[in-house]
C-alpha cells in the first residue's frame, strides 16, 4: 500500500509527518535541527530514501543536510557555496549597488534520475549543483553572470533564487525563478540562460513589462506537460503555454491576485492551486477566511475551497515553498501557514484537515508518494 | 587540554556537550584553536568563520579570561589560563532578536 511522507520545513526546525495511503492518521516525527531555519527540504525522486535539508541561521549561517534513510538519520555534507571569480554588485533597495553575498540556500531540486545530483537555488541569486550528494557543490555561474544581471534587485524576502523545474523529458531545459528578477529559462544544463518573462507586468517598476526585474513568487509545471507553466507572482496569477516564451494573466476571478504558492493537481495537469493574500502590504488571507482557490479550466476561473479551513478570525500567510500534491488518486494537497498549521486534502481540495496547528512558522512542505 | 564552549546550537549540530576538549601540538591561538575544532568536528566548517575568508562571522564573540577576544588576530597567543585548560575559550551567540 502507498505512503505519504510530508517533510515541513519551519523556522525552528523540520517535521516529517507520515500517513498511508488513506492520508486519514498521522504521525508526526521532530524536530530535527531544533532551534534553526529549516527553508526546504526535498527528497531524490530516484530514491525516496535520500533527503536533502538547508538548515540555516543568521547567527550560525548555511548548514546542508542530507539523509539516506528517509530522515532516521541526517548528516551534515558540504555547506561551501562559493560564487565562480569575483561576482560584481547588483542593485540594492535603495538603488544603489550592492556586493553579491551568499546568505541561505531557499530549495533544493534534486535530479529526476540519480539521487547524487541536486540543484540548490540560493540568496543573493545563483544557482548551485552537486553530483556527490551535497559534499561538494559548483555554481552553474552563467546565470548570475546574465548580462542583466547587475539590475537585478531583492524582493522584501531578498535577492532569492527560491524555484528550479527541470524539464522531465529533457534535463538540459531547467526554469528558475527570482524575486525579484523574474522567471530565466536554460536549454543546455544550466551553461546559458535567458530571461523568460514576456507578457508579465508590474507595476512596481517604471517600464513596467521590462526583460527582467519582475517578482515572480512562484512557477509550477505538470511532469507531463512541461512547456505549460503557471506563475504566481507578487500581483496576478499568470500561464504560458509555450514554455515560457510568453505568459498571458489567468488571475480571472479570485479575491485577490496576490500571493505566494501555486501547484498542479497530479493527476489533472488544468487544475491548479493558489491561496490568494490580501496584499503586499498585509501578507495575510482576505477578510480573515483561509481559502484555497482551484481552478479546474487552468485558469481565469476560480472556486473557493473552504470545508475544514477556518472562516473567520484567520490572518496567516502562507509561504511560496509551503504547498506541495502528493501522487495519488484522489490527489492529495498540503499546504503550511505562517502560524504553524499544516492542512492536507485527500480529495484534491474539496475538504481540508490539520495535520498539526501548532509548529513554528512553515517555511516549506514537499510531499512523497511512497510505494 | 583546552576547553571550549559552544552555544546550543552548535552543540546539537557537531553531536556534542556544551564543552569540547582540545589538545593541540602548536601555538595556542584563536586561529589554531578554530582549526582544531572544524577538523575534530568537520561539521562545525563555516557556521563560526567564514569558510573561505576565515572571518569571524558576525553575531558570534569570543570570549576568555573575562576579556572579549572577537576582534583580536586570530594568529595572537591565548592567555595562559586557557592553554593551560583552568579557563574556557567561550564561543557565544549574540543576543538578538527580543
Amino acid at each position: 500500500m502507498s505512503k505519504v511522507r510530508v517533510l515541513v520545513g519551519t523556522r525552528k526546525g523540520a517535521f516529517v509527518l507520515s500517513s498511508d495511503a488513506s492520508r486519514k492518521q498521522w504521525k508526526v516525527d521532530g524536530p530535527n535541527f531544533e532551534g534553526w531555519e529549516i527553508y526546504h527540504m526535498k527528497g531524490s525522486p530516484a530514491d525516496p530514501n535520500r533527503l536533502y535539508a538547508s538548515q540555516s541561521t543568521g547567527w550560525f549561517g548555511q548548514v546542508l543536510q542530507r539523509s539516506n534513510d528517509g530522515s532516521k538519520t541526517w548528516e551534515a555534507v558540504g555547506n561551501q557555496f562559493a560564487y565562480e571569480g569575483t561576482p560584481g554588485p547588483h542593485v540594492w533597495y535603495d538603488g544603489s549597488p550592492h556586493p553579491w553575498e551568499f546568505k541561505r540556500v531557499w530549495h533544493l531540486e534534486p535530479s529526476k534520475d540519480d539521487p547524487d545530483t541536486v540543484y540548490a537555488g540560493v540568496e543573493d541569486a545563483a544557482l548551485f549543483k552537486s553530483t556527490d550528494g551535497g559534499t561538494s557543490w559548483a555554481e552553474l555561474p552563467g546565470l548570475r553572470t546574465h548580462e542583466t544581471a547587475k539590475t537585478w534587485a531583492p524582493g522584501a524576502g531578498g535577492l532569492c533564487l527560491h524555484t528550479i523545474l527541470i524539464d522531465p523529458t529533457n534535463a538540459d531545459r531547467m526554469f528558475i525563478a527570482i524575486s525579484s528578477a523574474g522567471v530565466f529559462r536554460t536549454d543546455d544544463g544550466g551553461k546559458t540562460w535567458r530571461p523568460a518573462n514576456k507578457g508579465l507586468r508590474s507595476n512596481t517598476m517604471p517600464d513596467q513589462d521590462a526583460e527582467v526585474g519582475h517578482c515572480v513568487h512562484r512557477i509550477a509545471m505538470h511532469a507531463s506537460r512541461p512547456n505549460v507553466l503557471f506563475m504566481q507572482k507578487h500581483w496576478d496569477v499568470m500561464r504560458t503555454d509555450d514554455a515560457a516564451e510568453s505568459w498571458r494573466e489567468i488571475s480571472g476571478n479570485l479575491p485577490s491576485d496576490f500571493g505566494f504558492v501555486v501547484d498542479v493537481h497530479a493527476n489533472e495537469p488544468d487544475t491548479v492551486y493558489v491561496i490568494p493574500i490580501k496584499s503586499d502590504s498585509h501578507h495575510f488571507v482576505p477578510d480573515g477566511k483561509l481559502r484555497v482557490y482551484r481552478s479546474r479550466t487552468g485558469g481565469d476561473e476560480w472556486e473557493a475551497l473552504t470545508k475544514g479551513l477556518p472562516q473567520e478570525n484567520c490572518y496567516v500567510n502562507v509561504l511560496r515553498d509551503a504547498m506541495a500534491v502528493d501522487a495519488l488518486d484522489p490527489c492529495g494537497v498540503y499546504f503550511g501557514t505562517s502560524g504553524g498549521q499544516v492542512y492536507a486534502s485527500a480529495d484534491a481540495g474539496d475538504s481540508w484537515t490539520p495535520i498539526v496547528r501548532d509548529l513554528p512558522g512553515v517555511l516549506s512542505v514537499e510531499v512523497q508518494t511512497l510505494k | 587540554m583546552i576547553h571550549v564552549v559552544l552555544p546550543a546550537h552548535l552543540q546539537a549540530l557537531a553531536g556534542v556537550g556544551r564543552v569540547v576538549d582540545l589538545e593541540l601540538s602548536g601555538p595556542v591561538t584563536q586561529g589554531s584553536v578554530l582549526d582544531a575544532l572544524e577538523s575534530n568536528h568537520p561539521a562545525l566548517r563555516g557556521t563560526i568563520r567564514d569558510m573561505a575568508t576565515k572571518k569571524r562571522r558576525p553575531m558570534l564573540r569570543f570570549y576568555a579570561c573575562e576579556e572579549d577576544l572577537s576582534d583580536a588576530s586570530p594568529d595572537a597567543p591565548l592567555p595562559d589560563e586557557v592553554v593551560s585548560g583552568k579557563e574556557p575559550y567561550l564561543i557565544i551567540g549574540a543576543i538578538a532578536g527580543g
